[in-house]
C-alpha cells in the first residue's frame, strides 16, 4: 500500500542516496526554519488580532515601517539607474583594471555589516571627509534619511549589477546592428531595443534590492541616529522591543514586517518567471 | 568588450559604420567617469576610511588594538563559530543539492522556496525567532532552563543564529551547477558498476569542486560577519559571546574609534581576500567550461 503511494511523489532512478538526502535536508530545514517559525506563529496567535491592530497601528511603528520601505524604495530607484550605467560600462567599455573593479562591486556582499555601517558614518558625519564638504552647504546626510538611503545603496548595488550583467553579456549584437542599418540612431537603438530586454532583469534586481533594504540593520543602524519618529528602522524597533522584553510587540511587529517580505519575495518569483519567459520567447 | 574600441579606431574610412552599435567617443567617456566616480564614492572610499582610521593613531596602537584581550576572545570567538557553522552548511548544501538536483519528487517548488527564505528574512527577524523558541520566555524556555541548558545569550544562539543566516550560500551555488550537468555521468558510473560514495567522490565531486569552493568562501565570509541575527541572541557579554562585528560596534559606541576600525580592518581584510578567490574561482570555472566545450567540439 505504502509503496504504491509512493511511487507517484518520485521519478524512479538508479542514482543512490534519495532518502538520506532528502531526509537531512528536511530535518537540518526543520530545526533551523520550520521550528523556530512555529515559535514565532504560536507567539503570535498569543497577541491575537486586536493586540495586533493596536501594536501595528501605534504611530511609532507607522513611522518606523515608513521609513523602513521609503529609503529602501529611493535606495533602490538609485540602484536601478547606477547600476544599469555600472553595468554598462563594465560589459560595453575597456578601461584600465576593470576586473579588479568587477570584482570589486561585489565588496557589499563580503564586507561585514557592521564594517560597512562605521565606515560610512565616519564618511558622511559632519566633521568626515564627505559629511564637512557638504555641510557648508547646509545639508547633513549622517543622522538624517538621506544617510540611511545610502547605506542602503551601498548594501543593494551588487543585488542589480549581477542580475543584469549575464543578459547584457548575452545580447547578441546583430540585434542591434539590425537596428541600426534600419536607420535607428544610437539613442533609438539603446531605448527602443536593449532597454525592453535589460528592463525584466533591472525589475528583478530591483525588488531583490529594495527587499534586503528593508530588513537591512547592520549598515544603517550606526548611520541613522536611531531618532524615533524620524529616522528609527523597522528592525530597529524589534530589537528596542527585545529588550524591553515585550515580546508580543516584537512578535507582532516582526510578522507584519514577515508578511511584508513575503510578498516582495512572491513578486520576485514572479518577475523572474516573466522575464525568463519573455527571452525564451 | 576591446573589440569595440578596436573596432572604432580600426574603421575610421566608413564613417558612420562604427558608430552604428558603439556610443561616440564622448558619451563613453562620460559614462565611465560618472561610473567610475559612483564606484569611488560608494566602494572605495568606505575602504579606505576602515584602514586610515584603523592606522590613524599609528600601527603601535593598531597593535595593541588587536592584541586586547577582549578582541582576541571575539576573534577567537568567530573563528570557532565559523568552524562549526562552515562544515554543517557545506553538508546541508551538498545534501540539499543532491536530491533536488539528481531526482524528481513532489514539494521540490516549496524545498526550493525554504532553502531562499533567508535571504528574504530580515537579520534581526531570524534572531528574534531563535529568541521565541528558546529565550527565557520563548516556548521551550521553562524547560531549557529546568534542563539547565543555555541557548540565547550563549555561543549555541550565536551557532543556531549563523547557520540560518548562511544555510542557503553552498546549496545555491551548488543548485543551478548541477541541474546543468544533468544526471548521466551519476546514472552511467552506477551502470558501470560504482557505488553511491565512488559515484560522488569520483564522477560529482570533480564537476562541482569551483561552485563548492565558491560557495564555502562566501558562507563562510557571512558566518564570520554577520551582525544583525547574532547580535539579537548573543547578549554581548564582553570575552564571552561577543563575536568580531559585535565588538567592533561596541569599541564605536564607546568613541573607540581606532580600537574599532582596527578589529573592522580585519574583518574588511577577510571580505578582500573572499573578493579575490572568488575571482580565481571563477576563472577557473570559466577555464573548466571552456576545456569541457573544447573536447565536446572535438569529439564531434
Amino acid at each position: 500500500m505504502l509503496a504504491r503511494l509512493r511511487k507517484p511523489l518520485r521519478k524512479p532512478s538508479v542514482i543512490p542516496g534519495f532518502g538520506l538526502t532528502l531526509g537531512f535536508t528536511v530535518a537540518y530545514l526543520s530545526v533551523l526554519v520550520l521550528i523556530p517559525f512555529a515559535a514565532l506563529g504560536l507567539k503570535a496567535s498569543g497577541v491575537g488580532w486586536s493586540g495586533f491592530l493596536d501594536i501595528v497601528t501605534d504611530a511609532r511603528v507607522q513611522a518606523a515601517f515608513r521609513v523602513s520601505f521609503g529609503c529602501a524604495f529611493l535606495a533602490a530607484c538609485i540602484n536601478a539607474v547606477f547600476g544599469l550605467l555600472v553595468t554598462w560600462v563594465l560589459v560595453r567599455y575597456s578601461f584600465p583594471g576593470k576586473r579588479i573593479i568587477d570584482a570589486l562591486v561585489d565588496l557589499p556582499f563580503a564586507l561585514p555589516t557592521a564594517v560597512a555601517g562605521i565606515a560610512l558614518t565616519t564618511l558622511y558625519a559632519q566633521n568626515g571627509p564627505i559629511g564637512g564638504l557638504v555641510e557648508p552647504l547646509g545639508w547633513r546626510i549622517a543622522y538624517t534619511p538621506l544617510g540611511i538611503t545610502i547605506a542602503l545603496v551601498f548594501i543593494g548595488l551588487p543585488f542589480v549589477v549581477r542580475t543584469v550583467q549575464p543578459v547584457l553579456q548575452d545580447l547578441e549584437k546583430e540585434v542591434e546592428e539590425a537596428s541600426a542599418s534600419l536607420g535607428a540612431n544610437r539613442w533609438q537603438t539603446f531605448s527602443k531595443v536593449v532597454l525592453p530586454t535589460l528592463f525584466p532583469p533591472l525589475l528583478t534586481g530591483f525588488a531583490l534590492a529594495f527587499a534586503r533594504a528593508v530588513g537591512e540593520y547592520g549598515s544603517v543602524v550606526f548611520i541613522s541616529g536611531n531618532m524615533p519618529m524620524k529616522t528609527e528602522i523597522v528592525p530597529l524597533l524589534i530589537i528596542g522591543r527585545l529588550e524591553q522584553y515585550d515580546y508580543a510587540g516584537a512578535t507582532a511587529i516582526a510578522v507584519l514586517m514577515l508578511l511584508a517580505s513575503f510578498l516582495l519575495l512572491f513578486l520576485v518569483n514572479m518577475l523572474q518567471s516573466w522575464s525568463q519567459s519573455r527571452t525564451r520567447a | 568588450m576591446i573589440t569595440t574600441t578596436t573596432a572604432t579606431t580600426q574603421r575610421p574610412a566608413t564613417g558612420t559604420l562604427p558608430q552604428a552599435t558603439a556610443e561616440p567617443v564622448w558619451v563613453r567617456v562620460l559614462l565611465t567617469t560618472v561610473a567610475l566616480f559612483f564606484l569611488a564614492l560608494f566602494l572605495a572610499a568606505p575602504l579606505y576610511i576602515v584602514f586610515s582610521q584603523a592606522l590613524s593613531d599609528g600601527f603601535a596602537l593598531y597593535l595593541a588594538a588587536l592584541t586586547n584581550p577582549d578582541a582576541l576572545a571575539a576573534v577567537r570567538l568567530t573563528l570557532l563559530v565559523a568552524l562549526i557553522v562552515v562544515p554543517l552548511n557545506l553538508a546541508f548544501g551538498v545534501a540539499a543539492a543532491w536530491a533536488i538536483t539528481k531526482f524528481e519528487f513532489l514539494g521540490k517548488g516549496v524545498l526550493l522556496t525554504l532553502i531562499d527564505l533567508p535571504f528574504a528574512v530580515s537579520p534581526v527577524i531570524a534572531g528574534l525567532i531563535f529568541v521565541l523558541l528558546f529565550g527565557a520566555q520563548g516556548v521551550l524556555g521553562p524547560w531549557l532552563d529546568e534542563m539547565d541548558i543555555k541557548i540565547i545569550f550563549a555561543v549555541p544562539g550565536i551557532v543556531l543564529a549563523t547557520l540560518f543566516i548562511t544555510f542557503p550560500f553552498v546549496a545555491r551555488e551548488l543548485i543551478p551547477l548541477m541541474q546543468e550537468q544533468g544526471t548521466e555521468e551519476e546514472e552511467a558510473a552506477r551502470v558501470l558498476g560504482a557505488g553511491g560514495w565512488a559515484t560522488f567522490w569520483r564522477v560529482t565531486l570533480p564537476n562541482i569542486r569551483w561552485g563548492l569552493l565558491y560557495g564555502l568562501i562566501l558562507c563562510n565570509a557571512r558566518a564570520m560577519g554577520e551582525f544583525g541575527a547574532v547580535s539579537v541572541v548573543s547578549g554581548k557579554i564582553r570575552g564571552l559571546t561577543n563575536t568580531m562585528p559585535l565588538h567592533v560596534e561596541i569599541l564605536y559606541n564607546e568613541y573607540n574609534l581606532a580600537a574599532a576600525f582596527a578589529v573592522a580592518s580585519l574583518l574588511t581584510l577577510l571580505a578582500l581576500v573572499t573578493l579575490v578567490i572568488k575571482s580565481v574561482v571563477e576563472w577557473q570555472g570559466e577555464r573548466q567550461r571552456a576545456a569541457a566545450l573544447e573536447m565536446r567540439a572535438e569529439e564531434a
